[in-house]
């Protein structure tokens, strides 16, 4: 084992020492930006330490016996093959670590699924291989909705015949051309389905993800603290393009959100939003075309408020 | 103690290719179904290769996004139905009637019509690369309505699992019979070996999951050809019902290739501690336990399908509750080591790499159970790393030391030791490299089943693909080894360890083509 | 178990080609199905038709041989005994098989249909993707799929069946008791009558079929009902005339003088999946047709 544990070190030295443009590792689960996500952190780290303790007694053990019962120190081996004790030990101590366990994930599972009394609902709708994205208003009719594909930097670089470089793309495959805008400190209801195959909608940033099901609607919701471009994938096979329908969302601003949601309905906007429009919002800079909404408009704002 | 090797009604092994095809000898039968689990090691072991290649760097590189998906669904398929299940059934015919002294497996023809429905299974499986269209893109999983959008292969893709199926039933039913019927006298339930047990249990878990998938994928079928509408809302089903119809079956799946090996680790681990196993009666239990309970964890594969709250604890704490008997496991395998006299011959060495693995694979396994966790586990290169600590990291490393451990006895050879030393290290390392990094890229957000990643995910896939090629290649040492013992070695003794127990031990080596025609006497 | 003095003490046959024969032709039917479904018509159905040729001889060769291996009295009680193991458990997978559907349909009514309709977490699911839709039985799902059909009715051609399939696990038992008595006679006249009432029992299932597809308007695109329907009845209606056959093969040989009061086992595990059949339908009848 010592041997392994001197291999890696040496192994990963070599490799980390070549090319200096390597972004940061990461090694763990992000927090996330929701209160499910840093639920969901938690009870990943109290199980994490929980596995490392037992670790600990294993491979201690089987360390100390490897190490210190071996031929060469014990020439003849004891004979005792049953001890009723230690089995009941061994079979209580575990159950009550898994009872420790068991206690906080029911807890954060309940708070997931805590689906009333959203500020706003979003239906998101996989599809091969993009996602639609529609607004809902209070009567869960769908008032503004686009589009969202990989993004024309990354897909000019998927190719194999001939194979191209990623590497000029910072964000391949983790772009999209039309992002889904949420408001920041919002409950948000997402509404997830399908309209082909089996999707998975996840973004690790708000605490896991949701199979998109065609038929059926799944949820999740999000309630996200600070602005933020957050990127996240399809998770269930569903084809060639399974790798090629990413998720990016933009947290922005309560305001602009909404005014960007109301320009959007009034048809006042070029379109769907691109990725700099997003990031502009979500910096609080409604672009020109949105600014001095109409009476109406903050009317068509204020009812998808709910 | 009778241990005659004569043949009684002469009646040694036909001669030429003949004495293979229409084989009834569970020797033969065994040595069949190792060397064709083997032959898959490698050709599943390639598609491997093709996987850890095209995701070494970012981008596009070797091969499209289609043939890798295919490439991907095969590597599940072959590795599950084409080697670990036969090479586990391989065990099964060479031991079980020489663990428990009977003459042969029970139903003797049925043993050779289920070795070849395998080939013909798997034959029909990998002849759909071939096809237009090539084969399923979908995952071993198969889900709908995915699924039912294979080209052409689609129906030879599903008669295929057909045939696998029909192979595995008939294989178990002919283990139980073995086991309940044909045991020499004396030879106690508690008393046979663990191994047997092991197998015993799992037989039983086959027998009874092994018809669900087949149900699974004939709905699938149906769907597809029949306009039927089990996998379809519009008409009153839901996509999920093959996902419980799979689990339910695919669950139970995943410790009929870890209960026999389970049994393996049961057998080297006594016999190079040179102390009889701890707890010979938990650990029986604790294999029906595990079984029992695999019956009632399946949904734990869909807690991001939208399931009730309600449904989602009980499969939780179900789950939990699995790590109670294979912690007894565990435990009772260090403690039979406890105050041994050990030593580390090549099975013995990989019996205690597999505790050190397996139990990583057992360890985020609890993590994965938990429902809130598993949103951003699930489906994520975590799992991946999970099921490969488990499945690379615990079966075939029980594999790699039962072959070591019963080699000597099937073939009369002692191999050599050092190669097999060198194959222990270079595995179990190269195993760390290959899986540990992806536990990072799961819970950094890679997702399983892509042939192409975001930039970030680049340093730990390398390292990971840099562990394949290294584990890929360690593989041939073995090749060599195993090889070249069935030719050629130094001569085995009868009991070749001097501290193992069991009635295989008390024939000669290599063990006689009949044994046990008379019944031996169990003390 | 002891061993058997001066013999071997288990009767292990040697060099069996027809398991391997039977594989190849087994491959050749289901390689030709699939070729057939996929659209190769014609050369499918030609590797189909030569696979079964195949599987036929071989099938009837290799139980020649069981039977003629049989009636040497080759195997003793041990070899019955595992013979028995063996049909204990293959049944056993059957029942499992089955699980499978019978689950695929509770599963169905239970808890997709009211998914459908809004229940539990699906709230949404009726909302926004089908408004309206209420969860009932039978149902050919919010799509309605094929258009409207009536559902089975417990009455009628499903109770005569349950009749004729009660009568024939009578007859079929009355012969098993007539054989280990030695009323050959009696053997004879119950099994044809328990064929009889088998083959009876697949030509209303063939009847209920037509009926159900021109006058129910019920097919296998009506949905989950149709599709529970007809899958389930149309798997147990071929394990049905599968048992049919093996009783008529078990009938021609009792003509022929076969088995005698000890010496049975052929006869007892074509019972045995008898009554397995008739349990299945018990399920059906009270899931599929009452309920």
């Amino acid at each position: 084992m010592t041997r392994k544990l001197a291999v890696l070190p040496i192994l990963c030295a070599a490799l980390f020492a070549a090319p200096a443009a390597w972004a940061d590792l990461q090694f763990n689960m992000p927090r996330g930006v929701t209160p499910i996500s840093h639920q969901i952190y938690d009870l990943h780290m109290f199980a994490f330490w929980m596995m490392v303790g037992l670790g600990v007694v294993v491979y201690g053990g089987l360390m100390w016996t490897v190490i210190f019962h071996r031929r060469s120190r014990r020439k003849k081996a004891s004979q005792f093959h049953e001890n009723a004790k230690v089995e009941i030990v061994w079979t209580t101590l575990p159950f009550l670590i898994l009872v420790a366990l068991a206690i906080p994930a029911s807890i954060v599972l309940v708070n997931t699924q805590n689906f009333h009394n959203s500020d706003l609902k979003v239906q998101v709708t996989g599809y091969q291989w993009l996602w639609q994205y529609e607004y809902l208003d209070k009567k869960a009719e769908p008032v503004y909705g686009f589009y969202s594909r990989l993004s024309l930097a990354s897909l000019k670089r998927m190719s194999i015949d001939p194979p191209k470089s990623p590497w000029t793309d910072p964000h391949y495959l983790w772009d999209v051309n039309h992002p889904m805008i949420v408001p920041v400190h919002k409950k948000v209801l997402l509404l997830i389905t399908s309209g082909d195959v089996i999707h998975s909608f996840w973004v690790t940033e708000f605490g896991g993800q949701v199979d998109a099901i065609p038929g059926r609607i799944t949820q999740w919701w999000i309630n996200v603290q600070k602005p933020g471009i957050y990127r996240g994938v399809c998770n269930q096979i569903c084809g060639g393009g399974h790798a090629y329908m990413p998720v990016v969302v933009v947290a922005v601003p309560q305001d602009a959100f909404y005014r960007w949601l109301a320009a959007s309905r009034a048809g006042r906007t070029s379109g769907p939003p691109t990725m700099a429009q997003a990031k502009a919002l979500m910096h609080g800079n409604v672009p020109l075309a949105l600014n001095g909404a109409s009476s109406s408009e903050k009317r068509l704002a204020s009812e998808v408020k709910s | 103690m009778s241990t005659e090797a004569t043949t009684v009604h002469g009646h040694g092994p036909a001669p030429g290719i003949m004495r293979w095809i229409t084989t009834t000898n569970h020797k033969d039968i065994g040595t069949l179904y190792l060397t064709f689990s083997f032959i898959m090691l490698f050709v599943g072991g390639a598609m491997a290769m093709v996987i850890r290649s095209e995701l070494a760097q970012p981008g596009l590189q070797i091969v499209n996004p289609d043939f890798f998906n295919q490439m991907m669904t095969l590597h599940g398929l072959v590795m599950i139905f084409g080697v670990l299940m036969p090479a586990l059934v391989g065990f099964a015919n060479w031991l079980v009637p020489m663990q428990v002294g009977a003459p042969d497996m029970a139903l003797p023809r049925l043993n050779n019509w289920s070795f070849w429905l395998l080939v013909a299974g798997m034959s029909m499986l990998l002849s759909t690369l071939l096809m237009p269209g090539g084969a399923m893109e979908m995952g071993w999983t198969m889900y709908a309505p995915q699924s039912l959008q294979t080209p052409f292969s689609f129906a030879f893709s599903i008669f295929s699992i057909h045939l696998m199926g029909i192979s595995s039933i008939l294989g178990s039913i002919n283990i139980i019979a073995t086991i309940l019927n044909l045991r020499a006298p004396g030879m106690k339930l508690l008393k046979m070996p663990l191994f047997c047990w092991s197998w015993f249990v799992t037989a039983f878990l086959l027998i009874v999951i092994m018809p669900v998938l087949a149900g699974g994928v004939t709905m699938l079928l149906f769907d597809r050809f029949f306009g039927t509408s089990f996998f379809d809302a519009a008409g009153g089903g839901s996509p999920v019902l093959f996902q419980h119809v799979f689990w339910f079956f695919g669950h139970p799946e995943v410790y009929v290739m870890i209960l026999p090996a389970f049994g393996i680790i049961s057998e080297i681990i006594p016999t190079f501690s040179r102390k009889p196993i701890f707890g010979y009666t938990a650990m029986v239990y604790a294999l029906a336990c595990i079984s029992f309970i695999s019956f009632a964890v399946w949904a734990h594969h869909m807690f991001t399908s939208g399931m009730p709250t309600a449904a989602n604890l009980f499969f939780m704490y179900a789950s939990m509750l699995i790590a109670v008997p294979t912690g007894i496991k565990i435990f009772n395998w260090i403690a039979t080591m406890w105050r041994g006299s050990l030593t580390f011959e090549t099975p013995m060495l990989f019996a205690t790499g597999f505790i050190v693995t397996f139990t990583i694979g057992g360890f985020t396994g609890v993590m994965m159970a938990l429902v809130p966790a598993d949103f951003q586990y699930h489906n994520s290169y975590f799992i991946v790393a999970h099921f490969h600590y488990v499945l690379a990291g615990g079966t075939l490393m029980a594999l790699f030391g039962g072959i070591y451990y019963w080699l000597p006895k099937w073939t009369g050879h002692m191999y050599l030791e050092r190669l097999g030393k060198t194959h222990f290290w270079l595995t179990i390392i190269s195993l760390n490299v290959l899986f540990f990094p992806q536990h990072f890229l799961g819970l950094a957000g890679m997702p399983r089943r892509v042939p192409d990643y975001a930039l970030q995910f680049t340093d730990f896939n390398l390292i990971s693909s840099i562990g394949a090629f290294v584990f890929g290649a360690s593989q041939l040492l073995f090749l060599y080894n195993v090889v070249r013992t069935v030719h050629r070695g130094k001569q085995a003794t009868d009991r070749v360890w001097e501290g193992a127990h069991g009635l295989e031990w008390t024939v000669p080596s290599p063990a006689p083509y009949h044994t046990f025609q008379e019944a031996p006497d169990v003390k | 178990m002891s061993s058997h003095t001066g013999a071997q003490r288990y009767f292990i046959p040697h060099n069996s080609p027809w398991s391997f024969a039977i594989t190849v032709g087994f491959f050749a039917l289901l390689f030709g199905t699939a070729m057939l479904l996929s659209g190769m018509e014609k050369s499918g159905l030609a590797i189909l038709c030569a696979g079964a040729v195949v599987m036929i001889v071989c099938m009837v060769g290799w139980w020649r041989l069981v039977i003629h291996e049989s009636e040497s009295r080759t195997y003793r009680a041990l070899e019955d005994s595992s013979f028995r193991w063996g049909m204990v458990f293959f049944i056993f997978s059957e029942v499992c098989f089955f699980g499978a559907f019978f689950g695929a349909l509770f599963y169905s009514r239970l808890f997709v249909l009211p998914f459908l309709s809004g229940a539990s977490n699906n709230l949404f699911t009726e909302v926004l993707l089908w408004p309206g839709f209420v969860a009932q039985w039978p149902s050919n799902g919010p799509g309605n799929l094929g258009g409207t059909f009536e559902g089975m009715t417990p009455g009628g051609i499903a109770a005569m069946n349950t009749a004729l399939l009660f009568i024939s696990a009578v007859t079929v038992t009355i012969a098993h008791w007539g054989l280990k008595n030695g009323h050959r006679n009696i053997v004879k006249v119950f099994l044809a009558l328990t064929f009889f009432l088998g083959f009876t029992f697949v030509v209303s299932q063939a009847h209920e079929y037509i009926h159900a597809y021109q006058q129910l308007g019920l097919t296998l695109g009506s949905g989950i009902y149709g599709t529970t329907f007809f899958v389930l009845t149309g798997f147990h209606g071929t394990h049905v005339t599968i048992g049919a056959i093996a009783l008529l093969v078990i009938w021609v040989r009792v003509m022929r003088g076969h088995f005698d009061e000890h010496h049975h086992f052929g006869f007892e595990a074509i019972a045995w999946y008898w009554h397995f059949v008739d349990v299945v339908w018990l399920g059906l009848y009270l899931f599929v047709y009452w309920l």
